[in-house]
């Protein structure tokens, strides 16, 4: 039977169309539009909640993450933004070369005593709320290089941090699985409390005199930010 | 094929063709003190004031135009600068200079005025070890902070003592800076040291003059992670290793342990069996290929500015030569995959499923490479971008040192795997690839051009590999498990890194530990010629420049 000699029933009447369509759909609600949000609303498509809960939600589906390379762990950022590992699919793989757009920063790398001043801004820069994934060990708690003369202890020694990912680099893979856990804590509505750090910039004229300070007031201003670092307090 | 003049002189040398050592030692006449024998060298020590009159007699009358690294250490006595000469021409041909300095007033003649690249390595001398260099033009400190209190790798050095860092606010970028004058019209600009196209942690402090480059300035220093302090920490045998991996990681990561085993098994005399040697070396050349590919990726990111089609298929690649050495040594990047006399294992099993893995790529490479050519280096804009932009002159790039696809793009015929021969390269077929370009085109397509020759440099090792009796698979030589070189030895051995010649100078105080360890960078050397590259051109080809050197900030700062 060819498709340009239609029958007789169907151009008769409609009722095979519906029953075809009956079929497919079967009992109840029609699932041909389903989706998991569909089934987590049931029958009804109106959605009752907190709007603090549904914005966590939202921010924790879009996550524009800063591009922030430091060292080693930047290469395996750079392989999870990339094909294979592809970190969009999990709604945060856009990565933003300006801090004032971005929500999260990945800190892949060791911080050295020159550049925690720099990362501090960089972290000041973005709006609120902001969320940080510690990659590695050196930004975790300075790694290898812990008892380098140079090497701060940790990011957390001067930024606060939501997720560590232990590794040396951590595969693409288990900062896929970091990134996810922030989601998770994201939509859920916690953060890390914003807390003093050991190591602030602050004014050079605010800190203690003390040797160190008198013989470099020759060189600083009052005004100069600095950063005060107490090597012997470190963990 | 060269297009520099040889240099007019002649090299005193022995009926064998080596350095006639007595004849250096006349020809620098009473500047020398005394005479010491390095590992690698015959080394002259000479008065701390006749620096530069024996710098420049050996680079005029004895050829050695090369100086590869300048290690400066601390005695308990005394303070010494070693001043590493080579030939571009034989890198073979090796000299050193010691010139020791009283503890009490470490001041030495700067060599700057006869090597533009010792301006670098004197104030990273200044910075860590505290010698100080009369005549130099801006002796300041390069990796550490300007406030920054001692002298780090120096013998007093208090490392509990508190530090204070500053933080400047960016100036007003039309406001007066240090090198305009009242009526100057220039403008600042800051360039990182979080920024997308400095390839890590770099600023370049760049004065503008309308949109071109007036004067650049790389400040580096935001990753400098006590890289020699940790070497000097650790023990010969087995803590050293796993260090070299984050120098330059790229991932070169078995190009450095290499650099690191080819000194340490010169200084303490090891042999390392021939079927260790081939792994090395294939696996060495996967290292320069995932390199390569990381930096043409890299580099049209920086000329597109976007996650473009190159950046990801570079991307892709790298996954297939990352997994070939995950499988080969346990990690994806930081392999800690040599011993000191060998490698840690044996090709996984079963052996002809790896070659045949890497078989497969390597089948593959030459259409994927073909699909980079027809994406980038055939792009009329990529063209217009990269030819005649960055132009690095031969006889200024030796001055400032460089080494590696930056030297060979501009002509100079140099690659320490076919000059100083290790490993297997030289019983394999392959050629060392220069362009004459001395453009950021050229470079790119050396680095490309070398993806395909250590492509054939794998290929015949997994051939050696494949039919290698089974019985003579030796994998490590015999080596002790506390390993001490004799007290006062020291040598300087490099390899040819993925950014150019990575040397490393070693002192052994009879310890199992090193008494100095220096690390000679190559992408540090080649950073310095920066502003000789970008200097006059607009800011966008500056950038373009940065991502032609390659620079990979781990090893600059170290």
């Amino acid at each position: 039977m060819s498709s340009d000699q239609p029958r007789d029933s169907i151009t008769g009447s409609s009722d095979p169309l519906t029953s075809t369509r009956d079929a497919r759909i079967g009992e109840g609600v029609d699932n041909r539009f389903n989706s998991k949000l569909r089934e987590a609303f049931g029958s009804t498509p109106f959605i009752l909640t907190k709007f603090d809960k549904f914005m966590n939600w939202v921010r924790g589906s879009s996550m524009f993450m800063l591009q922030f390379g430091i060292a080693c762990c930047s290469i395996e950022m750079m392989h999870t933004y990339a094909v294979k590992h592809d970190l969009d699919r999990f709604g945060s793989g856009v990565p933003r070369a300006s801090p004032r757009q971005a929500d999260v920063m990945i800190v892949p790398g060791t911080i050295v005593s020159k550049f925690a001043p720099r990362m501090k801004r960089v972290y000041d820069q973005m709006p609120e709320p902001k969320f940080v994934v510690n990659m590695g060990n050196c930004s975790t708690s300075g790694g290898p290089f812990q008892e380098g003369y140079n090497v701060v202890k940790g990011a957390e020694e001067v930024i606060p941090v939501d997720i560590h990912v232990p590794g040396c680099p951590p595969r693409p893979e288990a900062l896929v699985y970091g990134v996810a856990k922030l989601q998770e804590r994201v939509a859920n509505g916690e953060s890390s409390p914003v807390t003093v750090k050991p190591y602030e910039l602050e004014e050079f004229g605010d800190l203690d005199r003390d040797e160190m300070v008198e013989k470099l007031s020759e060189d600083i201003d009052e005004e100069t930010l600095v950063m005060r670092y107490n090597w012997a307090d470190s963990p | 094929m060269s297009t520099y003049d040889e240099p007019e002189t002649q090299l005193p040398t022995t009926e064998d063709g080596d350095v006639d050592e007595d004849a250096i030692a006349d020809l620098l006449g009473d500047h020398v003190l005394d005479r010491e024998t390095h590992g690698n060298a015959e080394a002259y020590v000479v008065r701390a004031d006749a620096v530069q009159d024996v710098l420049s007699t050996l680079k005029d009358d004895a050829g050695f135009d090369h100086l590869s690294c300048v290690s400066a250490q601390e005695y308990d006595d005394r303070f010494e600068s070693i001043y590493h000469l080579k030939q571009y021409e034989d890198p073979t041909n090796e000299v050193s200079v010691v010139v020791p300095t009283p503890r009490d007033e470490p001041v030495s003649e700067t060599a700057e005025p006869v090597f533009r690249t010792a301006d670098w390595h004197e104030r990273e001398a200044y910075d860590l070890v505290g010698v100080q260099y009369d005549g130099h033009p801006n002796l300041e400190r390069i990796l550490l902070p300007d406030t920054w209190q001692g002298h780090p790798l120096g013998k007093d050095y208090n490392k509990d003592k508190p530090q204070i860092v500053t933080f400047e606010e960016n100036k007003n970028p039309l406001e007066d800076h240090a090198r305009g004058g009242e009526d100057s019209d220039t403008m600042f600009l800051n360039i990182g040291p979080h920024h997308p196209a400095t390839h890590g942690v770099l600023h370049v402090e760049t004065v503008l003059d309308g949109e071109q480059v007036a004067d650049v300035n790389p400040d580096i220093g935001y990753l400098h992670r006590c890289e020699e302090q940790m070497a000097e920490k650790g023990t010969y045998r087995y803590q050293i290793m796993p260090y070299p991996d984050r120098w330059d990681y790229g991932p070169g990561g078995i190009i450095n342990e290499w650099a690191y085993a080819r000194t340490a098994e010169d200084l303490a005399d090891i042999d390392v069996p021939e079927y260790a040697q081939v792994i090395r070396t294939m696996s060495a050349e996967m290292c320069r290929i995932a390199c390569h590919l990381l930096a043409t990726g890299t580099f049209c990111l920086d000329i597109y500015g976007d996650f473009t089609a190159i950046f990801m298929y570079a991307m892709r690649d790298r996954e297939i030569v990352q997994n070939l050495l995950e499988d080969l040594t346990g990690q994806r990047m930081m392999f800690n995959y040599l011993r000191l006399g060998g490698v840690v294992w044996d090709i996984p099993e079963p052996r002809e499923e790896y070659f045949e893995k890497c078989r497969d790529f390597l089948d593959d490479l030459p259409e994927k490479l073909d699909e980079y050519h027809d994406l980038i280096s055939e792009n009329e804009i990529l063209q217009s971008r990269t030819v005649d932009t960055g132009h690095l002159d031969p006889e200024i790039a030796k001055n400032y040192g460089a080494t590696g696809p930056v030297a060979r793009g501009s002509g100079i015929d140099y690659d320490l795997r076919r000059d100083d021969p290790y490993g297997y390269y030289d019983e394999l077929d392959w050629d060392v690839i220069t362009e004459d370009g001395c453009d950021n085109y050229a470079r790119l397509l050396v680095r490309m051009r070398e993806i395909e020759e250590s492509a054939r440099i794998i290929e015949q090792c997994v051939d050696l590999l494949e039919d290698w009796p089974e019985d003579d698979r030796e994998i490590q030589s015999n080596v002790p498990r506390t390993l001490k070189p004799d007290e006062g030895a020291e040598t300087y051995r490099a390899v040819e890194g993925a950014k150019g010649e990575l040397g490393i100078y070693i002192r052994s105080d009879g310890t199992e530990k090193p008494a100095r360890f220096k690390i000679r960078s190559p992408a540090f050397s080649n950073l310095s010629a920066l502003q000789e590259m970008s200097t006059g051109e607009y800011v966008p080809d500056l950038v373009a420049t940065l991502g032609s050197l390659d620079v990979i900030l781990g090893e600059v700062d170290r």
